[in-house]
């Protein structure tokens, strides 16, 4: 052998396959899986869970949840040989804090708002402008809005949760009547919220713990009749000697004007 | 007809085979060109960039370009695609810029800073299969100019035919062949000093007496 055929040959020896699995940091996989109201298309990454849909959004094509997931996300989209795991679990028990998500097609204040809103708990609502409290963007209340509609992943990241403060459920990628099955799914008293809000409340107490909450929490539910008041604003309940709830964390607002205009419209 | 021809029709019927999967359907023809030039792209990367973990965020980011690309692109296009050089033309493109990030964030660093180790994935895997030659052979490539080096890696570890490289240099074949002979000229240089100076020719993978002697 000569020094150049033996160069030649160690160079080549010098290749080597990409490692196993290499593909699916460029492709995502999808499944189709049952959901809490029909069937659910869901894609996912190396990272997690990118993409939900509704059967009925995509008119139970899976062309059409493929090029749907395409021109948002630009990957190759293979179908998938078992669902994402813990999907499973979620779906049934509405409880969906544990799963992973890949977020990376969404901004970094869309990934905040849809992280604040994967904390609240099954059957509570909040008010948008809670989710801009919590992510230190008080005022950003319609862009929270904005960013709840653009979630890529609804039902698993449960912006059917939050809702308008004025009583009424507001808007939802799926159409508000299926928020307000999920929500009905979920117990969520909503005749009460919504008849509390007719009242002007949007937050009840309890004259023996002097505590105020969400009418949703269920430190709030528990409280009996006779002692349960309802309060327009957390300062109206803190000048009265009530404290905010740990649980469910209600905040002093800023002016109601501010919430009125603030709050998103439907379109 | 002679070994290399076989070989070229052959890899022609790949390239064939991926473009008519492509203008078929875009995301499963994605499976056949990965599936086809995986190796190719990784060793490419490997032995340009030198270090495992980085060889293969390469290969993904250039592989996911690539597919975006082809998103935009008509069945023409993709039906006269040269899809080995256009594969390397991306993925020299994705390494530059990953160059380019990198000086930028090393710029504060000390000059004497030793460079980062090899990735240890590297050291336990590979070097089972190549044996120490595979090593310092790979460290070798690193010493050469951008130029040779991409020449000699494209040609002789990926196993690129000098008309593709040409097109993926934009250069006349005769400069290629300048750019691959004159690195190999300089690895044999870089060999001899080692060789002379050991006893035992432990380099020597093709003899079996010494692939596992520790020189």
């Amino acid at each position: 052998m000569t020094d150049n055929d033996l160069l030649t040959t160690e160079l080549a020896a010098l290749a080597a396959d990409a490692p196993t699995g290499l593909l699916d940091r460029v492709a995502a996989r999808w499944v189709r899986v049952p959901g809490p109201f029909g069937d659910l298309y869901v894609a996912s990454t190396d990272q997690g869970i990118a993409y939900v849909r509704t059967d009925k959004a995509v008119h139970s094509e899976d062309g059409a949840f493929a090029a749907s997931f395409r021109k948002r996300f630009a990957r190759p989209l293979l179908p998938a040989e078992r669902p994402p795991a813990g999907l499973g679990p979620a779906l049934r028990t509405g409880r969906t804090s544990g799963l992973r998500f890949d977020l990376r097609g969404s901004t970094d204040f869309e990934q905040a708002v849809l992280r604040s809103a994967l904390t609240i708990p099954k059957g509570q609502v909040r008010p948008y402008s809670w989710v801009a409290r919590q992510i230190g963007r008080p005022r950003a209340v319609r862009a929270v809005g904005s960013a709840l509609a653009r979630n890529p992943v609804p039902l698993l990241i449960p912006c059917h949760r939050v809702t308008r403060s004025d009583g009424t459920i507001g808007d939802y990628v799926f159409g508000s009547e299926m928020k307000e099955s999920l929500l009905q799914a979920e117990q969520v008293n909503l005749e009460e919220v919504r008849e509390l809000a007719r009242a002007g409340f949007h937050y009840v107490g309890s004259d023996t713990t002097g505590i105020v909450c969400f009418p949703t929490c269920p430190h709030g539910r528990r409280i009996t009749a006779a002692h349960r008041h309802g309060f327009r604003s957390v300062e109206a309940a803190e000048a009265a000697g009530y404290r905010p709830c740990l649980h469910c964390r209600p905040a002093p607002e800023q002016a109601s004007a501010d919430r009125e205009i603030a709050d998103p419209v439907p379109e | 007809m002679t070994e290399a021809e076989t070989a070229g029709v052959a890899t022609v019927d790949a390239d064939d085979r991926v473009r008519h999967a492509l203008v078929a359907d875009l995301d499963g023809g994605f499976v056949v060109l990965y599936e086809t030039y995986q190796r190719l792209v990784f060793s490419t990367a490997l032995r340009l960039c030198g270090r495992w973990a980085d060889a293969e965020d390469l290969t993904a980011e250039a592989f996911l370009r690539s597919y975006r690309a082809l998103a935009g692109y008509e069945p023409a296009r993709i039906g006269s695609l040269q899809p080995r050089a256009w594969l390397v033309t991306i993925l020299l493109n994705v390494w530059r810029n990953s160059q380019r990030t990198a000086a930028r964030r090393t710029q504060s660093a000390p000059l004497e800073a030793a460079p980062d180790p090899a990735d240890p994935r590297e050291d336990v895997e590979r070097a089972v299969e190549l044996g120490e030659t595979g090593r310092e052979l790979a460290g070798m490539l690193r010493q050469l100019p951008d130029q040779q080096r991409i020449a000699v890696v494209l040609r002789h570890v990926a196993d690129l035919p000098i008309t593709e490289i040409a097109s993926v240099f934009g250069s006349p074949e005769g400069t290629v062949k300048s750019h691959i002979s004159r690195g190999l000229q300089r690895l044999r240089e870089l060999q001899a000093p080692a060789e002379s100076g050991a006893r035992m020719p432990a380099r020597r993978i093709s003899d079996p007496a010494n692939s596992h002697g520790g020189a």
